[in-house]
């Protein structure tokens, strides 16, 4: 796809009448990965919530604006750390939830290609149980791609898989979601250090100012420049905890 | 008791374990019945007990034979009112839980109502539904349709309000209207609830049909055994008790092989009903 517009989020969070953490300004690469990197607790999520309209627990104060000028909302598509694949539907149902949630008939089609694209083309009629954890993620980056929003929101979609499954879902994930504006929350500074075009980090005191490396996304994992990011991204994180 | 109870007990199970789980459920439900019958004759030749207080199981069993037909007929009508009263208390209570998802206004008139409902005891009102309703069919189907009402509604509503929140957040993200949300996702998340709810419907129902037939009736089991019992034809209640017990384990099942079927992803247990 042509390349997915910015967005930019102002403002702070409240939680019951106190400040989340200071006033941030959180601007999402056009077309690329923005990684939101911290502890857990600081509100990562809850950003992620505000970006894609969804209810924070708290109150959101300021604006969120994407740079062609329309809303956000309603154009994001979401991955969590829990696959969120209905227990009862097979694999090609779950992809095409979104058009029966609309009212809109599946494009069955696409569907199928989609799902051959993640790797489950021989799993398209199983069920979630079924499946190992990295192919029910494969299943969520599925019905992600179906969904065809230009934002995606990642909140720590790999973090549950294991090592070499989460090396693999990164590399599928970028190559997949190319074009799309990322926000990717996770408390992994490799994981940061591989996929960010532009990684913050967030502490009480605000949001960081972003770091960049050289070359562009994705990265080796043992690529110098990312072994180096990533132990400066872990001291950053445990001196702002 | 040990060989029974060596199954594993509420353990998750795939839907092959769960289907071999079941067959040594019926396993040892045989012999817990035979060990029980066992019991109940070693009971009669040990005190010498007169019949007409406790029949040895062989004279039940003649009983059983000879009034077949009899009891037949008598079972047929507390199997009709079981049925009407299974098959209306559980359309009230799904409606209900359905409404009490959709409309807070409904949430604010009818859980009070549900909970005062429960607060009554239901047998309470057997004499009142006898006394407004006469000795027919109507007042037994109203009295089974009460008792599972609640368990229904409060089972069903439980399973709807319990779904997945990221699943629900995924939905909001998707543009999901409200209907269908509930439609799609909702509801298929609260079968297994909701079978919980026909489970204990099940063993209700004959229970609130044989109360109402002990308050005022001209037929039906709960009738037959007042009527045997006041005649000291015990054998013969015993007989009818055995029908009725029957009847009971036979709508269970049967009710179970339905929740199975609305929820088979569901991981099962083997220790529950």
């Amino acid at each position: 796809m042509s390349t997915a517009p910015g967005a930019e989020l102002q403002g702070t969070i409240l939680f019951e009448g106190r400040p989340l953490f200071d006033d941030i300004e959180l601007a999402l690469v056009p077309g690329g990965w923005t990684c939101l990197l911290g502890p857990s607790g600081v509100g990562k999520s809850s950003i992620l919530r505000v970006f894609a309209g969804l209810d924070t627990g708290g109150s959101f104060r300021g604006r969120v604006t994407a740079a062609d000028g329309l809303p956000v909302a309603g154009r994001v598509a979401f991955m969590a750390q829990t696959d969120l694949l209905a227990p009862w539907a097979s694999v090609r149902r779950n992809v095409t939830l979104g058009a029966r949630l609309r009212g809109e008939r599946p494009d069955a089609k696409r569907a199928e290609r989609l799902i051959a694209r993640v790797g489950l083309a021989q799993a398209a009629e199983k069920r979630p149980a079924e499946l190992s954890g990295g192919m029910r993620q494969r299943a969520a980056l599925a019905r992600t791609l179906m969904e065809d929003r230009p934002f995606v929101l990642l909140d720590e979609p790999f973090s549950a898989l294991d090592a070499a499954t989460r090396a693999g879902m990164q590399e599928l994930a970028h190559e997949l979601l190319a074009g799309r504006t990322k926000l990717l929350i996770t408390h992994d500074p490799a994981e940061a250090a591989r996929l960010g075009d532009r990684i913050h980090l967030l502490s009480h005191g605000g949001l960081s100012a972003p770091v960049t490396l050289p070359s562009p996304p994705i990265r080796a994992p043992d690529a110098p420049e990312v072994l180096e990011a990533q132990a400066r991204l872990l001291s950053e994180m445990r001196s702002a905890a | 008791m040990s060989g029974v109870d060596a199954a594993p007990e509420a353990r998750p199970v795939g839907p092959t374990d769960g289907a071999a789980a079941r067959a040594r459920g019926a396993l040892a439900g045989v012999v817990v019945v035979a060990g029980l019958v066992a019991l109940w004759q070693a009971v009669v030749w040990l005190t010498d007990v007169p019949p007409f207080i406790l029949p040895a199981p062989g004279r039940v069993a003649a009983t059983l034979w000879t009034s077949a037909p009899l009891l037949a007929e008598h079972a047929l009508v507390t199997a009709t009112e079981v049925a009407l009263g299974l098959v209306i208390g559980v359309a009230l209570g799904v409606g209900t839980a359905l409404l009490l998802m959709v409309s807070s206004l409904a949430r604010r008139v009818f859980q009070p109502v549900m909970v005062f409902s429960q607060a009554v005891p239901v047998f309470a009102l057997a004499p009142l539904l006898t006394l407004w309703f006469g000795f027919g069919l109507l007042p037994k189907v109203l009295m089974a349709t009460l008792i599972i009402y609640f368990p229904v509604a409060s089972n069903f509503y439980d399973g709807l309000r319990r779904t997945d929140r990221g699943l629900l957040d995924l939905a909001r993200t998707m543009g999901g209207s409200q209907a269908r949300v509930l439609f799609h996702l909702r509801v298929p998340s609260a079968l297994p609830a909701l079978g919980s709810g026909l489970r204990l419907a099940a063993v209700y129902a004959p229970i609130g049909a044989v109360i109402s037939e002990w308050v005022g009736a001209s037929s039906g089991l709960g009738y037959l055994m007042i009527y045997a019992n006041a005649r000291t034809k015990i054998d013969l209640m015993f007989a009818a008790l055995m029908v009725l017990a029957l009847m009971t384990v036979a709508l269970h099942q049967a009710v179970s092989w339905l929740a199975r079927k609305l929820a088979g992803w569901a991981p099962e247990s083997t220790g529950g009903a």
